[in-house]
């Protein structure tokens, strides 16, 4: 409990200091937000489960693909609508990961690592081939913002706050679902999963279930993403993309969930901001993932000693 | 305590004194990744004139900020808000990727910030979609501006039927696009398309599916996938005369390949071979600064800097807001290096385009054999409509993967 009080404060402090803040880090404080959720759907994979995803940007794709579809093509989701997209968007990646999750929960270790990977890139390809619908390659380029009930997203800071909103109900969300006994079996699968069935546990099912719910966080975050950007690329669903997210957790802390915002932070500053610095942010960022293997196998989160989640 | 507070408020009164004569420039360009090295020849480009010039544009001192875009669209997207938002720039100028255009003319839009399309050809940017970015100027090319000439060179010399392989994305659609049209309307004959994927690094399952009975194969590579195809058409003992789209034989892979690429025929309104006084100067001092031969992409960003100097010329330096800028912009008549440069009314340059054949020779002085583009035929004063009319043009859609038609497959 003390550790969730300490990230809302944390989290308050940013956000009363966060009229102050250039336009530009509001953006990139959005951005560690959003990612942040990206990477607690993962953490409930890889630190809750024992599950490594490589696959994680397919339903962020999904998700921001299907908000820019919507957007330019019907005009749904720029008034109160939006709200409805949010719930499409969870449901969009929901039922891709309830499709991939046939295929994908059969393995498990490197195996499930590169099966995931390989359906995220089906994502990727159709994002990238099907130009009549994605646009291909130039992906597609949103027109604003929703707005509704007086409050305009176009706003950047406006915006940072309902995705400071949506972050927090989706951490308060995990966490109660890691804190419940599924969350338990979870664990349990993790350490030892033929154990688990010998108890009488369907751990095909626990898993599969953990796979679907990760996949509606990651479609969550991917409308919010295509807000965000004001464009919605191939880019944003290829290998890379999916390979961030898990690094951010690893740096981070598997299975503490904030771990995932701190790994996204600092990913976020080194890359986006270093980088306008200095040219050589790359080092520092390579520096910072070997060191954290070598010396903080629990990640940064290990740092503060509070107990195994 | 106080002392550092009247140095810093003396510092803020002395900056927003000077910044009338102040020209912030944003520059985009991939630094990382595998685009990086063409990122460095448009850097290359830009950063020599801004250093003939002493980094002074007529009285204002120019601040050249260059970002990497990674050449990702979203990044890009991220890159220009800083600029603009953080760095306060007054334009924005670069981007490689015709996607990654795409994505940042809206944020010119959305932040009234002029962004110079230096090297992003993307042709719906300066076609159908203009209106919407009210804030651009495109300085390099829109991609199928080269290859409708190049089209009916083809179709005069001799070509009747031709089979194209692109690289499968919005410009190898366009450069493909506009080539089919033009020859077509010429009265030759596109028998095949094949797409594909941009960065394909192995085309043995593209080359055996060439058709024999073509007189030619038109390609569109870019990078690294230039310097295969070739190669592997060569191993596969296929003589099909090849001709390229500009990115096929540019100076960047140019100095990368072998003697497979003799005669092949390629269009760009720019060859480092153009023998002119301004071009042999130009490779001269490129080619002392940087050791390598000037690509277009070095030479339409030295262009697009020069152009940025002419009109800050006419203001005396003073930055005229963004729609007076793209206003004198676009009346500018320019002797570039490339050959003369103007614009059209839909903000794309006119200019010669240069039909080039791949030799191996002596350029300039230089004491080895080396490949170079040597222009064959000059077609001059090129807009992007070609000369269908601007207005005809613009009703027929883009090009893509399907228009125009291909009606003589099978």
């Amino acid at each position: 409990m003390n550790r969730i009080a300490i990230l809302l404060g944390v989290l308050g402090i940013v956000a009363l200091l966060a009229p102050f803040a250039g336009p530009f880090v509001i953006l990139l404080l959005a951005h560690i937000l959003v990612l942040g959720i990206v990477a607690m759907s993962v953490d409930l994979l890889l630190g809750y489960t024992g599950l490594p995803s490589l696959g994680q940007a397919a339903y962020l794709g999904v998700g921001a693909y299907l908000t820019a579809i919507l957007a330019t093509k019907f005009g749904v989701g720029l008034g109160w609508d939006f709200w409805l997209v949010i719930a499409l968007g969870m449901a969009a990646g929901a039922a891709t990961a309830a499709f991939f999750g046939l295929f994908a929960i059969r393995a498990s270790g490197v195996y499930f690592l590169m099966i995931t990977l390989a359906l995220g890139m089906c994502v990727w390809g159709l994002a990238y081939r099907w130009n009549s619908l994605t646009g291909g390659d130039n992906g597609i380029n949103m027109r604003g913002r929703p707005s509704f009930a007086g409050m305009r997203l176009a706003d950047d800071l406006t915006f940072f706050y309902l995705v400071l909103a949506f972050f927090i109900a989706s951490f308060f969300a995990l966490h109660l679902l890691v804190s419940s006994p599924f969350g338990k079996s979870l664990v349990g699968i993790r350490e030892r999963e033929l154990r688990m069935r010998i108890l009488g546990y369907n751990t095909w099912l626990h898993k599969y279930i953990a796979f679907v719910i990760a996949g509606a966080f990651g479609g969550l975050a991917g409308v919010l993403w295509a807000h965000l950007n004001g464009i919605v690329s191939p880019s944003d669903v290829l290998l890379p993309a999916s390979v961030d997210v898990l690094l951010m957790v690893v740096l981070g802390g598997p299975g503490t969930l904030a771990g995932g915002l701190i790994g996204a932070g600092v990913v976020v500053f080194l890359r986006d901001y270093l980088a306008t610095v200095v040219p050589w942010w790359q080092y520092v960022l390579g520096t910072v993932y070997v060191l954290t293997i070598l010396y903080m196998p629990s990640g940064i989160m290990g740092l503060f000693k509070g107990g195994k989640a | 305590m106080n002392r550092k507070v009247f140095t810093a408020i003396a510092a803020l009164a002395l900056s927003t004194g000077t910044s009338a004569q102040e020209l912030k420039i944003g520059f985009l360009a991939p630094m990382t990744g595998i685009f990086a090295q063409i990122g460095k020849d448009m850097e290359n480009g830009f950063q020599m004139y801004l250093d003939e010039q002493k980094g002074n544009f007529a009285g204002a001192k120019v601040t050249f900020i260059v970002e990497d875009e990674e050449g990702k669209p979203p990044v890009g997207v991220r890159k220009a808000e800083k600029l603009a938002r953080q760095d306060n720039v007054q334009m924005l100028v670069g981007g490689l990727l015709a996607s990654t255009g795409y994505a940042i003319a809206p944020v010119s839009t959305r932040l009234k910030t002029v962004y110079v399309l230096s090297i992003a050809a993307a042709d719906d940017l300066t076609q159908r979609d203009l209106k919407e970015y009210p804030y651009i100027v495109r300085t390099s090319w829109s991609s199928s501006q080269p290859h409708h000439p190049l089209g009916k060179w083809a179709c005069e010399n001799g070509y009747k039927r031709v089979v194209t392989v692109g690289a499968d994305y919005a410009f190898g659609h366009e450069v493909a696009g506009g080539f089919q049209k033009a020859f077509e309307d010429c009265g030759g004959r596109v028998i095949q398309k094949i797409w594909p994927p941009l960065g394909t690094k192995d085309f043995g399952p593209y080359i055996p599916t060439i058709k024999r009975d073509a007189d030619a194969v038109f390609t569109v590579m870019v990078g690294p996938m230039a310097l295969q195809f070739p190669k592997q058409m060569q191993e596969a003992g296929i003589k099909t005369p090849l001709i390229g789209g500009g990115t096929s034989y540019d100076e960047f892979v140019l100095p990368s390949m072998g003697d497979e690429v003799l005669g092949h025929v390629s269009a760009l309104q720019y060859s480092a071979a153009l023998d002119t006084p301004k071009n042999r100067e130009f490779v001269r001092k490129y080619r002392e600064k940087y050791g390598k031969v000037p690509s277009y992409y070095s030479e339409s960003n030295y262009t697009t800097a020069q152009m940025i100097h002419e009109v800050m010329k006419q203001t005396k330096g003073r930055w005229p807001g963004p729609e007076k800028f793209i206003a004198a912009m676009t009346q500018l008549k320019l002797e570039a290096v490339r050959g003369p440069v103007r614009f059209d009314d839909m903000r794309n340059p006119i200019q010669n385009i240069y039909i080039k054949k791949v030799e191996k020779k002596r350029m300039f002085g230089y004491e080895k054999d080396e490949l170079w583009n040597t222009v064959i035929q000059t077609y001059p004063d090129v807009s992007q409509f070609w000369t269908y009319g601007k207005d005809a043009f613009l009703k027929q859609p883009v090009y893509s993967r399907d228009f125009p038609p291909c009606k003589y497959c099978n």
